[in-house]
């Protein structure tokens, strides 16, 4: 616990209350690495997300932004060669105690390209993750079904379409289902790979939108190549450079007194 | 998991069970058995030697007549013809590959035998007649009839795997060789020099095919137990004695040497197939990683 | 140059177009009602069909299919989501062995396996052997249509705490189901037309017979028998099979481009 509390204390003293800090803490990384093939694509990550917050990482493409994301729900296992060394703390137990299922069932993410099940209908990919893991009370599912469309900003658009396949909905739409289809498995962190980088800037404005009111109850860790998008949507930023993490501090410090020469570079547009 | 691994239990059975089967006429011949002629079920005389013999010039003769003409179609379906033209004949020789083969046997015995019978051996025998493989009597039904209905039926597979290998070759090698100035068919030559070892594959295959080859084979190859040099005469082949004598054998030293049979066709085709599909995977695994 | 290839592709062709019409014409003139409604007459009488050699087909491909296709199915599964294991190349090698090894040597398996115990030729022999052939076929199609899908789907589900049985099931199953079923369909046609390996397992009926431990007519076996008969009127019956074959490896194949022309050109 100790640990801990010492990463909170990186993360931006300024904006962090006072009482109790360490169960502010959803997750967080001691000398987190993970190689594949035994090349390291990020080394001893230590790293910190509070609850309730939204937290996005920012940094050049190859940096290891998404390797870092990925290792927080076991993502690293379909590749095969993989290793991933070091301690992740998943909401106060370490993540070497859930299985792969429990571990995203409270964990759930959101990928780069909307990706709704092609033979499935809206509905039906809402429902999926309970549906396939045994939860079959229909009046249940339709309920779950609304709360979720709602929460991610869909439902008025489809309310009438819940029959039609997935695929009929256009790109900015099925982002939004892929959100509802990760709420549904009532989660309590949202992993999001650049959500948006498929999308154009109306979907992505709704996007945007529906992650500011997710934050009530969830906590949000974004991963995007577009610092704009970190600096309006979210709480604390994350700088990564060669798998390394540079910096950790609120969005209103990185982006205008950034304590690291090498953020400073980035954010200014020297690089990168 | 468990099926996955049914699948070589499968073919570890086969091994077992012909190797099992073909046990007491393995004892009997030795390895004399693939250097005997002699087949005489009646005195319980059996040697593979003329079936081993017919199999390996008709799938010969097939490759010799194939290949040309296989290289010729894949170049001419990815390289010449457009995408509509392309498309519907690779097609139709998709469709010729899948025609089961007693229908290639029941047209060789009604329309090619007696076509070669009357017209194109005659025609060999006017004009190629010193050879001794085009002399003695036009059968008809004989190792030619049945070399040329193996080529018809592996043309396909041979065409369609080498018009696949040219297809892997990456674009910027055909740009490389316009850009030192190749003309269309400079560059052509050498994306299959290039794809040597993958249509080396291919047709490896197809001699795979080729040996196996049952039905057509034993409806037009004439079956009689001889080694001829006349590709006109009459033949038998591995394939086509099993298929002729086994539900009708007498005895089990019969039985047990049609398995030996089978059992070095199985060896025979595993080998061919083993060498095809690693020539085959070195070019694609390539053309992968580019 | 242009000519020879033009030459090489009017020669493969030919022999096709040639086949095709030739079994067309003879078939059509001999076929009629009753080749699909009544029992092989004896020689001498004119008339009578095929249908017992019909439904023995038939028979044998549904014999087959009940464990070469779940089987195909399940090792097409096990190659492609497992692929890059040790295990699953061994397993992809020992397909493609299966796919090589000649019909007829198949069909002295089921005879070692099935015929020699049980004592007498049977369906059930002549079953296995088909269903044995239809598995390559069966698992190389499914684990090519597998690897059509999009890994990210496979990645959602498995993100949504569905577990990875479950995501190869329901998810990544059923969007390649339409050309899993092609695959199917291709087996069937080929397993269909098969002579080599019936010849000695369920060897051939000239009765109506529906038991499965007894010798089952076939429409290939049955157009072989006739055809090396030098009966006139077999001839034309077996022409008719043959056009009957001809036509199933037609239409299959004609729906399996189809299928997968959409496949490709819809994206996911």
């Amino acid at each position: 616990m100790q640990e801990v509390l010492i990463n909170t204390d990186i993360v931006a003293e300024e904006n962090i209350p006072d009482k109790s800090k360490k169960g502010f803490v959803a997750l967080s990384t001691e000398g987190l690495t993970v190689t594949f093939d035994s090349r390291p694509a990020i080394s001893d990550v230590n790293i910190s997300f509070l609850k309730n917050k939204v937290t996005s990482i920012i940094g050049p493409s190859g940096c290891g932004k998404s390797t870092l994301l990925r290792s927080f729900n076991y993502m690293h296992d379909l590749i095969p060669k993989s290793e991933v060394t070091g301690k992740i703390t998943v909401l106060g137990k370490n993540i070497n105690e859930y299985d792969s299922v429990g571990l995203r069932k409270k964990v759930g993410m959101v990928f780069q390209k909307p990706n709704p099940f092609p033979t499935l209908s809206v509905f039906e990919n809402v429902i999926a993750g309970l549906k396939y893991t045994g939860n079959n009370k229909k009046s249940e599912l339709e309920e779950i079904c609304e709360n979720v469309l709602k929460l991610s900003g869909l439902w008025d658009e489809v309310k009438d379409r819940l029959k039609v396949s997935a695929l009929a909905l256009s790109g900015g739409q099925q982002q939004r289902l892929c959100i509802a289809r990760t709420l549904a498995v009532s989660p309590d962190i949202i992993l999001m790979d650049e959500p948006t980088s498929a999308l154009d800037p109306i979907s992505t404005s709704k996007i945007e939108e529906s992650i500011f009111h997710l934050k009530q109850n969830y906590t949000l860790i974004i991963v995007t190549h577009n610092m704009q998008q970190a600096a309006r949507i979210s709480d604390y930023t994350a700088y990564m450079y060669l798998g390394k993490l540079i910096e950790l501090a609120s969005t209103r410090k990185i982006f205008t007194s950034p304590s690291e020469k090498l953020t400073e570079e980035y954010i200014t547009g020297k690089f990168g | 998991m468990f099926f996955a691994l049914s699948i070589i239990f499968v073919v570890l059975l086969i091994i077992y069970e012909m190797f099992i089967d073909s046990a007491p006429s393995r004892e009997k011949f030795g390895f004399g058995f693939i250097f005997s002629s002699d087949w005489e079920p009646v005195k319980e005389e059996f040697g593979a030697l003329t079936f081993i013999y017919g199999t390996v010039v008709s799938s010969l003769i097939a490759l010799a007549i194939a290949l040309p003409i296989s290289i010729g179609v894949a170049v001419f379906l990815s390289e010449i013809a457009g995408k509509t033209v392309g498309t519907s004949i690779g097609f139709l020789i998709e469709i010729l590959a899948a025609i089961p083969s007693i229908i290639y046997g029941f047209w060789g015995i009604f329309v090619l035998a007696p076509y070669m019978r009357e017209s194109f051996q005659p025609f060999l025998q006017n004009y190629l007649g010193f050879i001794p493989l085009f002399q003695g009597t036009p059968f008809g039904f004989g190792m030619m009839t049945a070399g040329i209905i193996l080529a018809i039926m592996i043309t396909p597979i041979i065409s369609s795997i080498t018009r696949d290998v040219l297809k892997a070759i990456p674009v910027s090698q055909r740009e490389a060789a316009y850009a030192l100035g190749s003309t269309k068919w400079e560059a052509i030559k050498m994306a299959l020099l290039n794809a040597k070892s993958g249509i080396l594959g291919a047709t490896v295959l197809g001699l795979g095919r080729a040996v196996g080859e049952t039905m057509a084979v034993t409806m037009v190859i004439g079956n009689r137990a001889q080694i001829k040099t006349s590709l006109f005469e009459p033949a038998y082949s591995m394939a086509s004695v099993i298929a002729n004598e086994f539900a009708e054998a007498s005895g089990q030293m019969h039985i047990s040497s049609l398995i030996e049979v089978g059992l070095i066709l199985f060896g025979v085709t595993f080998i061919i197939n083993s060498l095809a599909r690693f020539l085959i995977f070195s070019v694609t695994k390539k053309a992968d990683m580019k | 140059m242009l000519s020879l290839c033009i030459l090489a592709a009017t020669l493969a062709v030919v022999p096709l177009i040639y086949i095709f019409f030739y079994t067309t014409g003879a078939g059509l003139t001999s076929l009629n009602f009753d080749f699909f409604t009544a029992l092989p007459k004896p020689f001498g009488e004119e008339g009578g069909g095929m249908v017992n050699a019909i439904v023995g087909t038939i028979i044998l491909i549904g014999l087959g299919g009940l464990f070469g296709i779940p089987i195909g199915i399940l090792t097409g599964i096990y190659v492609s989501e497992y692929s890059g294991s040790l295990m699953s190349n061994v397993v992809k090698f020992i397909t493609d062995v299966l796919s090589g090894i000649p019909s007829i040597v198949i069909g002295i398996f089921a005879y070692g396996l099935i015929v020699l115990p049980m004592q007498r030729f049977s369906a059930l022999a002549g079953g296995f052997a088909l269903g044995i052939l239809m598995i390559p076929t069966v698992t190389r199609i499914t684990e090519e249509m597998l690897k059509l899908v999009p890994h990210t789907l496979r990645e959602a589900s498995l993100a949504l705490g569905i577990s990875r049985w479950k995501t190869t099931l329901r998810i990544t199953l059923r969007t390649a189901s339409s050309g899993i079923i092609t695959g199917i369909l291709l087996a069937i046609a080929r397993a269909a037309g098969e002579t080599a390996p019936l010849l000695f397992t369920s060897f051939g009926n000239s009765f109506w017979s529906t038991s499965l431990d007894q010798p089952m007519a076939s429409i290939p076996v049955q157009i072989f028998n006739y055809a090396i008969s030098p009966y006139d009127e077999w001839h034309r019956k077996a022409w008719a099979g043959a056009f009957v074959l001809i036509s199933i490896v037609f239409i299959v194949n004609l729906i399996v481009r189809v299928v997968t022309r959409n496949k490709y050109s819809g994206s996911v």
